[in-house]
């Protein structure tokens, strides 16, 4: 294997963006340049982390790829390492990108190249933080993050960019600033910010739940958790429609990605004590988000809500400390960032022709665009998590794993499911492909180009094959999952001989 | 041969729905119709040899999920009871694809419809084939989508949209209790497998669990959360709402999948879990309770109905509420000998009146019928095998069946028993009413119609009543040919354990033997009914109309369903949305963003807004503030080195 791959994919976007920003900008042809410069970039980043699959001994504990040159020792040293939860996690974020930039081919027309750049530096960011061993390097890579992303909203977004981008940076950063004391803190407890060895240090169980609060209150905002989502629906209605996808298909799933690699084995005391606090406000959100998506009138502030209510389920299966549990919610954020990327695509697919998200304005689009129809409804179906689709094997296994918790947390997290296809079909597919074609409008609308066809087709085999054969995906987080089981468990077991 | 079964659906399927076009619509006909007839007579074969010949079996295909001590496979399960529904489902589906290529010949969408139906197919066939409770979910939940889709076929009705939503709404909710009751098994069981599950069954009864709060009995408690699936899927009062909306597809549609087979599976699903059910009492009353008081029910609101399809629908309705108490009883062979021959009289049933309403362009109200069947005679002729068959007419399929229903429940001593055996013998009499009602209305008298429609009204073409005929022939031989093996001598080796029947007394053999005036007493109330009926429609055809006046509020109530929706629109539909609308605005709105963010940012703008108040641009202000502030200054350190 490639000596220093981890770095290696760190580096190629930042390169392709340096690259970037050399070529002359007044040039007819740059724009077309930049987009395709951004292209081979991404998907060179993205054959390149396929090694990181083949080259993954799955059986192996413990992180693997490993890099370390110790900047400052003790306080923070360039560390970066794997285990197979990064892994799906740094390949869905390499896998998104280059539909990224295809779905942005024309619906991008200012600054194209800026753009570009500023998706590229988010590529290195997002594997960065999937890959830091180090907690400040992790810090710098989770926050660094907020920049271009709060650009993209910023620049290219919609009429309310500028709202929208605040609430989405004063949100995150407040969250962020609480989590930087806390890391603090460690430091100067455990004497290092190396994160293999924070997972073996034993907190004091009252220090813990501060810590652990401190944590929360980053990766509560990021998830988004109710009732701390409202960024949410207003960052996605204003990014455009790449920027959406990577939100919601790989910056929520930081969060997450936080308490499996900090909260629950770094605290684990608290974990199992706040446990019930997170299935209360887990299941609150999964109801109250899906209904409040069962009113919506813009088609992204439903898909919107609805990423909450399935971001409900991963803390749900998160916090119930079994492999069923644990690994559907690792599954779920990855189902869910290929699902929910694909839905906001689908959004943009008819927003880029007709330049409206609101629901009222379509109707009838199966009469003139049958395959979009049928894209849609593939993706439609796996959010609301049919059987033979990525989105079932998620959702299942948490509430496996959330029933072994407690009845009643597979109960209030199932009526989701329930919900869910009220507000998809009901509310959004029925009313925007079925129908009669009415409106004048429409009735120009052009069915699915080759571009789009081949931005959907790797999307919808993802899709299929995470439903009907989960288990490469289910391999790579079996040996990590079952060695965060035991970290969450040291501390219960010794407490108990305590006392 | 079960992979080619199971497989070519899915293959033709495909075929027809993404090479629609290069196909054609004869192509894709062809693909599909050939597809699923070959896995109708592979299935007669494999009935042969696994449910006459005792050759169960099991594929296992691959790993389908694995996490920690949870291992799902994709497996073909093959023994009697499968064997069963594989006929049945292949035999009806092969037939009602040959019919649709007439019933549909002049629709733009064929390779689509044709598509959907094979697809229906398959998800059936893996549902009936599973080997564990996870894999039937899939076909669960696999046939409900192609419900949905085939509900919704015509997307440019509302009504056919609403209704498509509606069906997979409501079985959401059923599939609701069914993914809790697997959640449950897994808990208990350790696996989800139908072989490990059953055998355990036995040590886990009588065991109580923690069950949202309450101390409850695990075996009630999970047969319970799968019977609530399996009453969405069946459409079992409270969770029927959808079928009768569901009559918005096309006609093949309802004879396939609302009529034979899909509505069907939660009565295999439950006749599967017997080794389960038979553990809890208290389930298998609730299931009696539910499945009488659904035959009930429905005849009632279907005596009364004015759309051929819905009657039929309700009728459906009825019967399968015959079935589950059937199994309520512990006579799981008879309910499943009834879904058997069901099938065929039911579907010949719809595809006759899918014959009529080909005939008449379109027109589905009884009351602009009347008189059709000089113009229609081979339909007409099919329609009254069908409903001497649903009738319980002696010599045919429904006679066999149904009767052995009720005597199974007078014979059981099971606490709901009597009481469900009183509802069967009302049902009987009111399916008798109002399938004869549908005849006469249909067929007999002066014509209501408008006498264009009427002159243009033509017998269907062969490729639809062929199919008829062959249904219609299951619909008078498949009772007595089966009797035998179904419940009758040959029954212990055919079922060979497939079915559990737990309990001192064989109800079977129990049910054999009860009185004459018992036995008979089915056949006396269909024909009480007919009489009614060429009573009502014949003789007296003001008669229903005075009845109608002098018992208003009866008639509207049942007319209008029993407010069943009417009452979850107002519970249920209505709170929802207008909790989603105060969630939104005042939760998300004024609470949270109005506390946080916004209510942040209002607090720095006024401050900065009185801040910049004090930048007056003067020289002398700014100079004054700095000498206050470095007299402060020096005053704290000078106090600092005094007191320091």
């Amino acid at each position: 294997m490639i000596e220093h791959l981890l770095t290696l994919l760190l580096v190629l976007p930042v390169a392709g963006s340096v690259f970037l920003v050399t070529t002359p900008t007044n040039h007819p042809a740059s724009d077309e340049n930049a987009r395709r410069t951004a292209l081979v970039t991404t998907l060179f980043t993205f054959a390149l982390s396929l090694l990181l699959w083949f080259g993954y001994d799955k059986a192996e504990a413990g992180f693997q790829f490993v890099e370390r040159v110790d900047v400052i020792p003790g306080f923070f040293s360039y560390h970066l390492g794997v285990d197979g939860i990064s892994i799906l996690l740094i390949l869905l974020s390499t896998f998104l990108m280059p539909i990224c930039i295809l779905a942005s081919w024309t619906a991008i027309k200012t600054r194209v190249r800026e753009y570009m750049i500023a998706f590229l530096i988010m590529e290195t960011l997002m594997i960065g933080v999937f890959s830091a061993l180090d907690m400040f390097l992790f810090y710098v890579f989770f926050e660094g993050g907020l920049v271009p992303m709060f650009l993209i909203i910023g620049v290219w977004g919609g009429a309310r960019r500028i709202y929208a981008s605040f609430k989405f940076f004063l949100y995150t950063l407040t969250g962020s600033l609480l989590m930087l004391l806390a890391m603090i803190y460690m430091v100067v407890t455990a004497g290092t910010s190396d994160i293999p060895t924070l997972l073996t240090y034993d907190f004091d169980p009252s220090v813990q739940t501060w810590l652990w609060l401190a944590f929360f209150a980053s990766f509560a905002v990021k998830m988004p958790m109710w009732p701390v989502h409202t960024w949410l629906p207003d960052a996605h209605v204003e990014a455009p429609t790449a920027g959406s996808v990577i939100l919601a298909g790989v910056l929520l799933k930081m969060g997450g990605y936080g308490f499996i690699r900090f909260s629950l084995p770094m605290f684990p005391d608290a974990s199992h004590d706040l446990a019930i606090l997170v299935f209360i406000m887990s299941i609150v959100a999964v109801v109250y988000t899906s209904l409040v998506a069962l009113v919506q009138e813009d088609m992204k502030k439903l898909i919107a809500y609805s990423s909450v209510a399935h971001m409900g389920f991963v803390t749900v299966g998160l916090f119930t400390f079994n492999q069923q549990g644990l690994e559907g919610s690792i599954f779920q954020m990855l189902s869910h960032g290929v699902v929910s990327g694909a839905l906001f695509l689908c959004v943009g697919v008819v927003y880029d022709r007709l330049h409206t998200r609101m629901i009222e304005r379509y109707g009838g689009l199966v009469n003139i665009m049958p395959h979009y129809a049928l894209v849609f409804m593939i993706f439609t179906m796996a959010s609301v998590g049919l059987p033979g689709t990525s989105g079932f094997v998620g959702e299942f296994l948490v509430l496996v794993g959330a029933y072994q918790s407690g009845s009643w947390v597979a109960f209030g997290a199932a009526l989701g499911v329930i919900l869910g296809a009220g507000y998809m079909l009901w509310r959004l597919y029925k009313n925007v492909v079925f129908g009669q074609l009415e409106k004048d409008d429409l009735k120009a609308m052009l069915d699915l180009s080759m571009r789009e066809w081949i931005v959907f087709a790797p999307l919808i085999a993802l899709v299929m094959w995470m439903g009907i054969y989960p288990k490469p995906f289910l391999e790579f987080i079996e040996q990590p999952v079952e060695t965060l089981i035991t970290q969450t468990e040291r501390n219960q077991t010794s407490n108990e001989v305590a006392r | 041969m079960i992979q080619a079964i199971v497989f070519l659906p899915l293959f033709a399927a495909i075929l027809a729905g993404f090479f629609g076009r290069q196909l054609g619509n004869r192509g894709a006909q062809m693909v599909t119709t050939l597809a699923v007839t070959t896995g109708a007579v592979l299935s007669w074969i494999v009935f042969f040899d696994v449910a006459l010949g005792h050759n169960a079996y099991k594929v296992t295909l691959a790993e389908w999920m694995s996490s920690g001590t949870l291992d799902v496979y994709w497996a073909l399960r093959v023994d009697t009871l499968t064997a069963v529904m594989l006929v049945v489902v292949n035999s009806v589906s092969a037939l009602v694809h040959w019919y649709s290529i007439g019933y549909m010949s002049h629709d733009p969408h064929r390779p689509r419809f044709m598509a959907y139906l094979s697809l229906f197919t398959f998800a059936m066939l893996m549902l009936v084939t599973a080997d564990n409770l996870v894999q039937m979910f899939f076909g669960w939940e696999g046939v409900g989508l192609a419900s949905y889709l085939l509900i919704g076929f015509w997307f440019k009705k509302p009504s056919a949209n609403a209704a498509a939503v509606k069906a997979f709404v409501v079985n959401r909710v059923g599939d609701f209790g069914y993914s809790l009751g697997i959640f449950a098994i897994f808990l208990v069981f350790g696996t989800v497998g139908f072989d490990e599950v059953f055998a355990k069954a036995p040590e886990i009864a009588s065991q109580t669990f923690n069950f949202l709060w309450f101390e409850a009995d695990v075996m009630t408690t999970i047969c319970l959360l799968l019977f609530v699936g399996a009453m969405g899927k069946s459409a079992q009062l409270g969770l029927h709402t959808w079928l009768p909306d569901a009559m918005e597809g096309p006609t093949p549609v309802s004879a396939l999948i609302h009529a034979a087979t899909m509505v069907t599976a939660g009565v295999f699903m439950v006749a599967r879990c017997s080794p389960l059910f038979e553990q809890s009492q208290t389930a298998l009353t609730v299931v009696t309770v539910v499945g009488a008081s659904t035959a009930f029910f429905a005849a009632t609101i279907g005596l009364v109905q004015n759309d051929i399809k819905r009657v039929i629908a309700y009728s459906t309705c009825s019967q399968l509420g015959y079935m589950f108490f059937a199994l309520g009883v512990s006579a799981y062979s008879a309910g499943i000998f009834h879904l058997f021959t069901h099938a065929f009289f039911k579907a010949l049933l719809f595809l006759g009146a899918g014959s009529v309403i080909h005939a008449m362009h379109d027109e589905q109200d009884m009351r602009n019928m009347g008189g059709l069947w000089k113009k229609i005679p081979w339909t007409f002729a099919v329609m009254v095998i069908g409903t001497l068959a649903i009738t319980g007419v002696p010599i045919l399929s429904g006679y066999y069946s149904k009767d052995m229903i009720i005597e199974a429940a007078y014979a059981s001593h099971a606490p709901a028993a009597r009481y469900a055996f009183t509802m069967g013998v009302i049902a009987a009499f009111f399916t008798a009413f109002y399938s004869w009602r549908l005849i006469f209305l249909t067929f007999f008298g002066k014509t209501r119609s408008d006498q264009k429609t009427f002159d243009a009204a033509h017998e269907s073409p062969p490729v639809m009543l062929i199919p008829l005929l062959a249904l219609a022939v299951g619909a008078v031989f498949a009772g007595m040919t089966f009797y035998p093996y179904f419940v009758g001598d040959y029954r212990a080796e055919f079922w060979n354990g497939t079915l559990t029947m737990l309990g001192d007394i064989d109800i079977i053999e129990e049910a054999h033997h009860v009185p004459t005036l018992i036995m008979k007493l089915p056949v006396i109330m269909g024909g009480v009914g007919l009489a009614l009926a060429v009573l009502f429609y014949l003789l007296i055809p003001s008669l229903p109309k005075t009845l109608a006046g002098a018992f208003k509020p009866v008639y509207l109530f049942h007319l209008n369903k029993w407010y069943w929706d009417e009452l979850y629109d107002a519970i249920i539909v209505k709170p929802s949305l207008w909790l989603g609308r105060l969630f939104w605005k005042g939760g998300d709105g004024r609470i949270i963003d109005g506390l946080g963010p916004d209510g942040i940012a209002a607090t720095v703008l006024n401050t900065a807004r009185k801040s910049r108040t004090l930048q007056t641009g003067y020289l002398f202000h700014y100079a004054f503030a700095m000498l206050i502030a470095v007299v402060s200054i020096g005053t704290f350190f000078a106090l600092g080195a005094v007191t320091g």
